[in-house]
This record gives C-alpha cells, sequence and structure tokens, in this order.
C-alpha cells in the first residue's frame, strides 16, 4: 500500500482504539523499568483515565457518518458507536474493580493485570468495529488471549491454574470451530470481506449450497458461543469464573459476553440475512435457521437456572446466572425482530450495571471472610445496611423485577417475541419460567443477608473505588428502570442501526 | 376541577413515612410505630374526601392523570404512538371502593401491627411500601403501570412474611414467591403480548381496539380468536393464583398461618382482592366474549372453592387454618358472582369482595389480639374464653355471624346477591352451592364456639381488649354493619362500573 492512500486514511474514526492502544504500550513499559517493590496501583488509575478519555473521543465521533477505512477493514458505524460504549463502561467499572484487588496470597502481577484488561478491551473494540473475517478473528484472539493470560495470574493459588488451563483449552477447541466455520464462508466466496460476503452470496447462491452455509452458520455460532457462555459450550464458566480473580470474573461475565454478541450480530445477521432461503417460507436464510438459535437460547436459560439452583458458592451461582443471562440476550436474537438491536443492547447494558454491582459486592464480602459460600452473606445488612441494599438492588434487577433496569431489557425481549408473525410463544414462556426458578436463588442471597444472624462480627471496610462501582451501578439500575427513555433516547439517533449494512 | 396530581399523591403518601422511618433511629420503637401509623393516613383521608365527594356527584374521570413515560423504539414505519408506555392512572367507581379498602385496613393494620417485637423501623418501610403497590394497582390504567405496582406488593410481602413471621416462616414465603412469582409471570406475557400486538398498553385504547372494527386495523400485527381465548385463560390463571382458584390455592393457606396477623389483614383484606379486581377489570373487561363462552367453568370453579374451602375449613384445629380455609371458600363466591354474568351476580361478586376484605381483616385482628396474649391459635387448646376475654369472644362471635352471612351483616347482602345472580341463570349450579353457605355457618359455630365456651384452657390472667384496640375492632365491626344495613353506601359507586361491564357485555 502506498504511503500516499495510508494518510489519506481518516485515522480520526479510530481515535479511541489508538488511545487504548498507547496507554497500554506505555503502562507496559512503566512495568517494565519501574522498580519491584514500588506500588503499582496508581497504574489503574492511568489505566482508567485513559478508558475515560477513550470514551469521551468516542462520544465526539457519535454524529460522524459511517467511515470505513483500511480497505473496509475498519468501519464505525453505529452499532459500533453503540457498543462500544457498552465496551468502555465495563471496562472502566472492571479498573475500578481492579484497583482494590487484594487476593490473599498477594499479587505479583499487578502492573500486568492493569495493562491485559486494556488489550483485552481493545480486541473487544476491534470485532465491534471490523468489516473483513481477518480483522474479526484478531480482534477475538487479542481478547481471548489477554483473558487466558488474566485467568491464571495467581499463579500460586491452585483453582486459578485449574480454571486457566481450562479456559484456554476449551477456548482452543471453539476457536478452531469458529475458524472451520468461517473457512466456508471464505471457500464459497473467495474474500474475506464481510461485505463482500454477504454481496457475493445475496448474488450467485446456488440453492444447492445451502445445506454447506448452514453447516458454516452451525460451526461459527457454536464456536462463539464460548464467548457468550451459552449452551453449547457453557461448560468452562462455573470453573474458570470460580478459579479467576474476581474482577478478571467480572470482566469475562460482562465485557467479554458483550463482545461475544458484537462478534455475532456483525458477522451472522450480515452475513446470512442476505442470502435467500430455500424454498420461499422465508425470505433469508437468517430467518430460517431461527428456529434452531432459539432452541440454543431455550437449553441454554433452562442450564444455568437450573444448575444455578444447587450453587452454595456465590461465584459459581453468578456464573451460572451469566449462563442464563446470554440465554435471554439469545432470545432477542433468535426473535429477529425490528426490536432486536435495541434489545440487544438495553439488556447487555442493564446487565453490566447489575452483574458489576453484585460482583463488586462479592469481592469485599468474599475477601474479608476468605471464602466464597452463600453464608458469607449472612447477616449483611446488619454489618452494612447501605450495601445489602444495593445488593438487593442488583438482585431485584437480576431477577427483573419491575423498578430496575433488568425489567425493563426483559419487557423489551417479550417484545420482540411477540410483535412477529408467528410469535415465539414457546420461546417467551421457556423464558418467564426460567426467570421465576431464578429468583429461588437470588431470593436465596436475600435471605442470607436479612433474615440470617451475622457469621462475621467484624466491620467491613468499603474500598473507594468499590463504593463508586456500587454507587454507579445502583443509580445506573435504578434510573434505567425508572427512566428508560433515557438509554432509548441515545439509541433513538442511531435510527435502528439502518447503516449496519450500508 | 381538574386534580392532576390528587391521584399520585394519594397513592405515593406514604413515601413520606418510608423517608422520615429512614431518619429515625432504629432503637426508637414507640416514634417509629407512631409515625407508622400516622404515614397510612394522609392516603385514607385523600381516599375518603373523593369517596365523600363522588357519592355527592363528583365525576372521578377528572382525576386521571397522564404522562409521558417509556418509548419504546420510534419506527418510521409506525404511528408515533405505538409501543409508549404512559404514567397514567385513572379511577372509576370500583376502583375507588378498592383504594378506600386498602387505606382503611392500612391504618388499622399499622395500629396492630404495634404487636411486632422487632425491627420496626425495617418492618414499617416495608409495610409502607406494600401499601404504596397495593393503591397503585387499583389506580393504574395502564397494563405496564398496574404490572409494577402489582410486583411491588410481591417484595415487601416476601420479607414482612419471611422476617417476621413464625416457625415457618421462610418456607411461607418462598412458597408465596414462587407461586406469585409464576402468576405474575404469566401476566407479564399477556401483557407483553397486547402491547406488542396492539402498540398499546393503555386499557381503554385496547379496550377501544378490541371493540371498534375500525381501529382493529391499526393494530401492529393481529390478534386471532384463538390466542384471545389463549390470553383470556392466561389471565384467569394469573388472577387465580392470586384470588385463589383451587388448585393454585396452597401458598395461601401457609401465608395466612406463618405470616404476622397485621400483615394477613392486609393479605387477606386486600391482596386477595386484587385477584378479584384484576378479573373484573381485565378478564371480564378485555374479554367479554371469552368470559361468556367460559362463564360455566367459571361458575363451575366457583362451586369447588366454596365446597373445598368450607369442607377442609371444617376439619381444621388451627383457628387460622380455619379462618385461611373459609378465605378459599368465601372467594368462591366471588367467582360465582361472576360467573353468572348478570348485574346482581357481579354485583355480589365486588360486594363479597369488598365485605369479605372488612371480615377477614376484623378477625385476623382478633386473631393477632388473641396470639399475644395466649400464644396459641389451636383450637385443643383454647377454650371458654367468654369468661376471660369476654369483649374479645364477643367480637370473634361478631366476625363469625357476619362472615357465614348473618343479615344485617355485610356477609348477608354479597352472598345473597351472588346465589341471586347463579339462581337465575344456572338453578342446579346454584343449589349444590347453597350447600357450601350452610357448611359456612357449621364450620364457623363450631371453631368460635368451641373457642369461647366450654372449660378454660388457657392462662386466666389474661387482659382483654384495651386502649388502642378498640379503634380497628370497633371500626371494623361498624363498617360490616354499615354495608349491612345500608348497602347503598356501596351500590351507589359501584353503579357506573357494573353498568359499563354489562354494556360490554351487550346488555
Amino acid at each position: 500500500m502506498e504511503m500516499e492512500t495510508l494518510l489519506k486514511y481518516e485515522w480520526g474514526v479510530m481515535m479511541p482504539e489508538f488511545i487504548i492502544l498507547g496507554v497500554a504500550t506505555i503502562l507496559s513499559l512503566i512495568d517494565l523499568f519501574m522498580p519491584k517493590d514500588r506500588n503499582r496501583r496508581p497504574l489503574a488509575l492511568f489505566a482508567l483515565t485513559g478508558v475515560v478519555v477513550a470514551l469521551v473521543s468516542l462520544l465526539s465521533l457519535l454524529s460522524v457518518d459511517v467511515t470505513s477505512i483500511l480497505g473496509d477493514t475498519f468501519r464505525l458505524d453505529s452499532f459500533a458507536k453503540a457498543f462500544k460504549v457498552l465496551l468502555f463502561l465495563g471496562g472502566a467499572l472492571v479498573l475500578l474493580l481492579s484497583l482494590h484487588y487484594e487476593p490473599q496470597e498477594g499479587l505479583l502481577y499487578r502492573g500486568e493485570f492493569y495493562y491485559l484488561f486494556l488489550t483485552a478491551l481493545l480486541g473487544a473494540m476491534m470485532m465491534a468495529s471490523s468489516g473483513d473475517l481477518i480483522t474479526l478473528f484478531v480482534g477475538l484472539e487479542l481478547l481471548s488471549i489477554s483473558s487466558y493470560i488474566l485467568v491464571g495470574l495467581r499463579k500460586k493459588y491452585a483453582l486459578a491454574n485449574e480454571s486457566a488451563l481450562k479456559y484456554v483449552i476449551s477456548g482452543g477447541i471453539a476457536t478452531a470451530i469458529t475458524l472451520f466455520g468461517m473457512s466456508y464462508i471464505f471457500g464459497f466466496t473467495g474474500t474475506t470481506n464481510i461485505k463482500e460476503i454477504a454481496q457475493y452470496l445475496n448474488e450467485t447462491v446456488d440453492l444447492g449450497h445451502q445445506y454447506v452455509l448452514a453447516l458454516a452458520f452451525f460451526l461459527t455460532l457454536i464456536g462463539l458461543s464460548f464467548k457468550l457462555a451459552a449452551a453449547p459450550f457453557h461448560m468452562w464458566a462455573p470453573d474458570v469464573y470460580q478459579g479467576a480473580p474476581t474482577p478478571v470474573t467480572a470482566f469475562l461475565s460482562v465485557v467479554s459476553k458483550t463482545a461475544g454478541f458484537v462478534i455475532v450480530l456483525r458477522l451472522l445477521v450480515s452475513v446470512f440475512a442476505q442470502i435467500p432461503a430455500e424454498g420461499s417460507n422465508s425470505p433469508s436464510m437468517l430467518l430460517s435457521l431461527q428456529d434452531y438459535i432459539a432452541f440454543l437460547a431455550a437449553v441454554t436459560m433452562i442450564l444455568g437456572n437450573t444448575i444455578a439452583l444447587k450453587q452454595r458458592n456465590v461465584k459459581r451461582m453468578l456464573a451460572y446466572s451469566s449462563i442464563a443471562h446470554a440465554g435471554y440476550v439469545l432470545v432477542a436474537f433468535a426473535t429477529l425482530s425490528m426490536f432486536m438491536f435495541d434489545a440487544v443492547w438495553f439488556y447487555l447494558l442493564a446487565y453490566l450495571l447489575m452483574n458489576f454491582g453484585a460482583f463488586a459486592i462479592l469481592q469485599v464480602v468474599s475477601a474479608q471472610s476468605q471464602s466464597e459460600d452463600i453464608q458469607v452473606f449472612a447477616g449483611l445488612y446488619k454489618r452494612s445496611p447501605m450495601m445489602a441494599v444495593a445488593m438487593a438492588i442488583f438482585l431485584l434487577s437480576l431477577a427483573g423485577i419491575p423498578g430496575t433496569a433488568g425489567f425493563i431489557g426483559k419487557v423489551n425481549i417479550f417484545l420482540g417475541a411477540f410483535v412477529t408473525e408467528p410469535a415465539h410463544y414457546v420461546l417467551a414462556a421457556i423464558m418467564i419460567a426460567t426467570t421465576v426458578v431464578s429468583y429461588v436463588y437470588y431470593f436465596g442471597i436475600f435471605v442470607q443477608m436479612f433474615f440470617r444472624p451475622v457469621e462475621d462480627k467484624r466491620k467491613i471496610e468499603w474500598p473507594i473505588g468499590i463504593i463508586v462501582v456500587v454507587a454507579v451501578c445502583a443509580f445506573g439500575t435504578i434510573l434505567f428502570g425508572l427512566f428508560p427513555s433515557i438509554a432509548y433516547d441515545f439509541l433513538g439517533q442511531f435510527d435502528h442501526f439502518s447503516d449496519f449494512l450500508q | 376541577m381538574n386534580e392532576p396530581y390528587f391521584l399520585s399523591l394519594l397513592i405515593f403518601s406514604p413515601l413520606l413515612g418510608i423517608l422520615a422511618l429512614s431518619l429515625i433511629p432504629k432503637e426508637q420503637e414507640k416514634t417509629i410505630k407512631m409515625i407508622g401509623v400516622l404515614a397510612t393516613l394522609p392516603s385514607l383521608l385523600l381516599a375518603l374526601f373523593a369517596f365523600v365527594k363522588h357519592l355527592n356527584g363528583y365525576d372521578l374521570s377528572q382525576l386521571t392523570e397522564r404522562r409521558e413515560w417509556i418509548h419504546f423504539g420510534k419506527f418510521s414505519f409506525l404511528n408515533e404512538t405505538n409501543f409508549t408506555i404512559g404514567y397514567e392512572l385513572h379511577i372509576d367507581g370500583l376502583a375507588l371502593v378498592m383504594i378506600l379498602l386498602t387505606t382503611l385496613l392500612a391504618t388499622f393494620a399499622a395500629l396492630a401491627s404495634t404487636s411486632i417485637t422487632k425491627e420496626w423501623k425495617g418492618y414499617f418501610m416495608l409495610f409502607l411500601l406494600l401499601e404504596i403497590g397495593m393503591l397503585g394497582v387499583f389506580a393504574a390504567s395502564n397494563l405496564v403501570l398496574f404490572f409494577i405496582f402489582f410486583e411491588i406488593t410481591l417484595i415487601p410481602m416476601f420479607f414482612l412474611i419471611g422476617k417476621w413471621g413464625y416457625f415457618e416462616k421462610e418456607k411461607a414465603a418462598y412458597s408465596y414467591l414462587v407461586y406469585n412469582g409464576l402468576g405474575s409471570a404469566i401476566l407479564l406475557i399477556v401483557i407483553a403480548v397486547l402491547l406488542a400486538r396492539t402498540g398499546t398498553s393503555n386499557v381503554a385504547e385496547i379496550h377501544r381496539i378490541f371493540t371498534d372494527p375500525v381501529a382493529q386495523m391499526q393494530m401492529v400485527s393481529p390478534i386471532s380468536e384463538q390466542l384471545r381465548y389463549g390470553l383470556f385463560i392466561a389471565l384467569l390463571i394469573a388472577f387465580g393464583v392470586k384470588l385463589p382458584i383451587v388448585p393454585l390455592h396452597r401458598w395461601m393457606l401457609r401465608v395466612h398461618v406463618q405470616a404476622p396477623p397485621a400483615v394477613v389483614m392486609l393479605h387477606s383484606g386486600v391482596l386477595l382482592k386484587i385477584g378479584a379486581f384484576g378479573l373484573i377489570r381485565f378478564a371480564l373487561g378485555l374479554f367479554p366474549g371469552q368470559f361468556q363462552q367460559l362463564s360455566t367453568l367459571i361458575v363451575i370453579l366457583g362451586v369447588v372453592n366454596l365446597l373445598y374451602g368450607a369442607f377442609l375449613a371444617f376439619v381444621q384445629n388451627d383457628f387460622k387454618m380455619v379462618l385461611a380455609y373459609s378465605s378459599v371458600s368465601h372467594m368462591g363466591i366471588v367467582l360465582i358472582g361472576l360467573g353468572s354474568l348478570n348485574e346482581a351476580g357481579v354485583q355480589g361478586a365486588i360486594f363479597q369482595a369488598v365485605s369479605h376484605g372488612f371480615i377477614s381483616a376484623f378477625l385476623f385482628f382478633l386473631v393477632g389480639v388473641l396470639y399475644e396474649r395466649v400464644q396459641t391459635t389451636s383450637l385443643d387448646r383454647l377454650g371458654g374464653l367468654a369468661k376471660v376475654m369476654p369483649l374479645t369472644a364477643g367480637f370473634f362471635l361478631a366476625g363469625a355471624m357476619a362472615s357465614l352471612g348473618l343479615p344485617g351483616t355485610s356477609g348477608f347482602i354479597s352472598e345473597f346477591m351472588a346465589f341471586l345472580g347463579l339462581f337465575k341463570v344456572n338453578p342446579v349450579i346454584a343449589a349444590v352451592g347453597t350447600l357450601g353457605i350452610i357448611m359456612t355457618a357449621v364450620y364457623l359455630l363450631r371453631a368460635v364456639l368451641n373457642m369461647t365456651y366450654g372449660p378454660a384452657k388457657q392462662n386466666d390472667r389474661v387482659s382483654d381488649l384495651r386502649g388502642m384496640e378498640f379503634i380497628p375492632a370497633i371500626s371494623l365491626f361498624a363498617l360490616i354493619v354499615l354495608i349491612g344495613i345500608y348497602p347503598n353506601v356501596l351500590a351507589a359507586p359501584l353503579q357506573t362500573t357494573i353498568e359499563t361491564i354489562m354494556n360490554g357485555l351487550g346488555g
């Protein structure tokens, strides 16, 4: 490529990525040259500043029209903008959590801990913006590899080693499957550019190839379900969540999952929505395959919610709960209604707030008692009433009780499920039934917090970073629960992501 | 005269109490209890004010409130108003009566709550939150808003049962949560379907779309005849859990026995009536055709409730269980009245809902008084109360008389009207149903006479009713008699509501 064309690109649209990349590089250099005994906590604040600056630069790009640079491999459309906002929010909250993270044996690699979050975030951002299979895959791998290291960062803790190994192996398998699926798409079309793929398949598809394309679809979806922690690739989640440092767990359950949905929507919708289906029943191949997505969503919700019932370890319980929530978002995807993008985005926002809040409180409470058993919450209302109330808000939102963001998110998903013709009654019924099942385990924590006597009488110290996270999340959960129009007005400017396929 | 904030003020005034309580240190028992009682008064006064004005011909539609709230996705190819959810409040005579019932019982229950022995602050905060939820349910004219208030009652009740209840309180709380969670879940599906298909969740608007053939064309997606049946049956189940209709009643027995009596006053007095209210407002109001088709089924369900509750109440050994099954039995009469689908029947059903609200609150108030003194409600361990606590025993007897439908009490007029309605349409079933009325007399007299006469089995040093306890006891009894001898006090405000329902049924 010539220097001249390279310079002509509007590099400005990649500003947020450059900021994160720059901060991550500087952090790694500082970490390298900093004396070993120096306190590395301020690095987290530096990283946090980077994320905030990147968020501001992204907000300043909101009004920019669809731009694609680097031969259409990087595109900034409304989809990218909207989901990157979520990723940045998640990134900032994760850094606040990790600021105070202190495992019992001490954290040897604090510098890495902070900048690996940034590289992982960068990977997720690339996925949100990529218009090409190659960049999509590179982003995916950047996110995955950073998270593998993060999970295993507590080198002297047996569970962490176990979970890191499990994560790498199942992650490797999942990546291989995804790549296998993508290879079919590439083989058919001879290009890696998503737009060209879609055009090619739309114009020249031979209906006889439908089955091979369906195979490609399923392989990709199954491989990507690893990132979503959805069936059939959900088995890693409980073990990995349990062994990983709590901020990493929060990151995996929120940011990494959001990135997973980003890539699923980006890839599957743009490629397969354009292919005409065999027969004339449904206008596109994606629609003809929606029953299978619905099936995966149903299995995910049922598995997540029923197994969570039996967990005593709160981290594992939240792991199964996060599987269940992946199922709810998959419902929004499976219905393929006009509400799909809005519902997915809003639900992920609500999920980000409530899940981060819950993990923040869990992190402090479990560190205090050196245990993650549900009993550590016993009598929390007596020990720290405000935190118990905040936790109650998060759990109510996770359970989808009105007045919280989780409820609005669920209503929006239902709207999508019922507005289409034919409506998805069975899927919605499964979703609501499993939601009621989830009441039982979420309220189990309530019972501990409010009904049980205090087990551990020591006063809990709440670090400032955690307080900020809890306050932001609780405020957001209530705000978007009572006045969801704020979020919908923000989404309104994107006009339902109509530039998604342009 | 338009009052754009009246209803909001009425619903949310207990919030003031919650705020005040949050500022008070939790050891100050007296102050907390006082604020708890006082905080229920503003809504009571407002409700009374509206009720009296309405009796003098004030048009309630002037109280309607409407504000923009949520807008799901603005699509260029749809109407501007599609998928908007407003903060919409509206009351008619029925809602006003239910609101008055709620505010009255809330004040009495708050007075009865003085027997709560621990963590008064949390108790009263949840109690007032529960009141907000109950008031909102009756005033909401938007399905989504209705659902939100409906769920607001769920959470405080869970805590009130689970924390301040008796021995098996947590089991009862979970049972309550799962049953009602399932009921609300089904209700949410119905609401989401209606919202998705019609594009609105305003009750009046949906009603217009359903009845007006021109408006049906404006729906976002069509609603077929089968879907209507599906929605109607879903509503029947959702509110059937609350009411409760017989196979769905197990949770409510546990709640009656395990929850503190003051909470049961509200639970039995108001929360069960939300089931009746929902059936009238939504099942009958939005799907009159389906209701007509299935009315025999509803009547049969009602008779089953009536007889099942009556026979099981007869064999119970715990007075609270007797009252619990008696509630099941009495809610059967509501179903019978609704199912007969004529003016007398529907009026009887509403009367029964209100009357049972007062009677069961009255009886449970007395149960609370009794338990506080003798620590038991088991019929085997009670006896001779008439000698030890003559006033309490007298009130018990009066409550039982009202409950079994003695003429001159509210119980009589409601049962009479409901059966009058049913005899007009289905004399055979009605004849079977009257058996239940006889059984009511049998089990109530058995239980109450067992307690009041015979040799004294408990400590005879207990005190009778005293001080503040007279206020709820006498007022509730007075209300029961007032409705009994001057039913017009209820019939007048309900007039237009019942006429509207009858018009919906096609005259």
